[in-house]
């Protein structure tokens, strides 16, 4: 096997992960309840892993006001699009292996 | 081997996900059908009730009549055209409700709004259009112009979801392009525009998704 595993993040190895990021790599924004209902996970869930991944500023978190609610929605940094790419790319690489 | 396929798994994911969340897949071919259907039967009812199996034109009968039965033909004309463009709208409505509850996935998701955002721009524009073109009696041009902002509705629509619907666009553009230019065969270039294409759509997309 020459396929070196380097090119997988191991940030990405979690399947919420994975799914935040595959929605904010195509949407420009996308707010919780969506992704919630998107992903299919629980608050608790979904809110510890976009904390993960805006720490490692892959991310980022935009709060504002709709009316009176508080709305957060998430957008994909430029760091984070890229290394998602990567990561696609390594995962490819290893299946044609 | 387990992590080969994992991996694979990893992709499939990815690429549904991306795919979903920014394309609404849940429309129906059926709605093209059911819509091709209408267009088909309100063209006949236009062509052998109200313009009277005189021609399949629009300025010639009118020639011979008094104003009074002029305007009660236009307002047929609209009447027929409206029914059917709001029973075609309720059909669309309702079979993408049940495709989307039969793949079990939501209808008032981001992408959803957006596709129905593009497609409402180009099409409340087409209709205050049409509106001048009824009141300024340019009656000749409404035709094309339902066509053409139809045509535009549906290519604005089309990144939104299955690229076939932006494809059936760019057809109902050159049918209100044709339409423009023999402004006699309006009602043939309807039924076409509304009725065969969008059928034909309708009939492709069940096929191949269904």
């Amino acid at each position: 096997m020459k396929g070196s595993l380097s090119g997988l993040n191991k940030l990405f190895e979690n399947r919420v992960r994975l799914g935040i990021m595959s929605v904010l790599i195509v949407n420009d924004s996308y707010d919780f309840k969506n992704l919630k209902e998107t992903l299919g996970v629980t608050d608790g869930n979904l809110a510890s892993h976009l904390k993960a991944l805006e720490e490692n500023n892959l991310i980022k978190v935009n709060k504002q006001f709709i009316g009176r609610k508080p709305n957060t929605s998430y957008s994909i940094t430029e760091t984070g699009m890229k290394l998602f790419r990567y990561h696609i790319k390594a995962l490819e690489d290893i299946i044609k292996l | 081997m387990d992590k080969k396929s994992d991996y694979s798994d990893d992709i499939r994911t990815i690429k549904k996900i991306m795919e979903e969340s920014s394309r609404f897949l849940s429309l129906s071919g059926l709605s093209g059908i059911f819509a091709g259907l209408l267009a088909v039967l309100g063209g006949a009812i236009a062509h052998f009730y109200i313009l009277n199996n005189k021609t399949v034109s629009i300025n010639e009968p009118l020639i011979n009549l008094s104003a009074q039965e002029e305007s009660a033909m236009k307002v047929q004309l609209i009447g027929v055209a409206l029914i059917v463009l709001i029973l075609a709208l309720a059909g669309s409505f309702y079979f993408s409700y049940r495709t989307a509850r039969l793949k079990d996935q939501r209808i008032w998701t981001p992408v959803s709004k957006r596709l129905l955002l593009n497609m409402l721009i180009p099409l409340i524009a087409g209709a205050f259009f049409i509106i001048v073109l009824y009141t300024e009696n340019q009656w000749q041009l409404i035709v094309p112009a339902m066509l053409i902002f139809y045509g535009l509705a549906l290519v604005s629509a089309g990144k939104f979801t299955y690229s076939e619907v932006f494809y059936l666009g760019l057809a109902e553009l050159l049918t209100g392009f044709a339409a423009a230019i023999f402004q006699s065969s309006a009602v043939f270039f309807w039924v076409l525009g509304f009725g065969i294409l969008n059928g034909a759509y309708g009939l492709i997309m069940y096929r191949k998704y269904q």
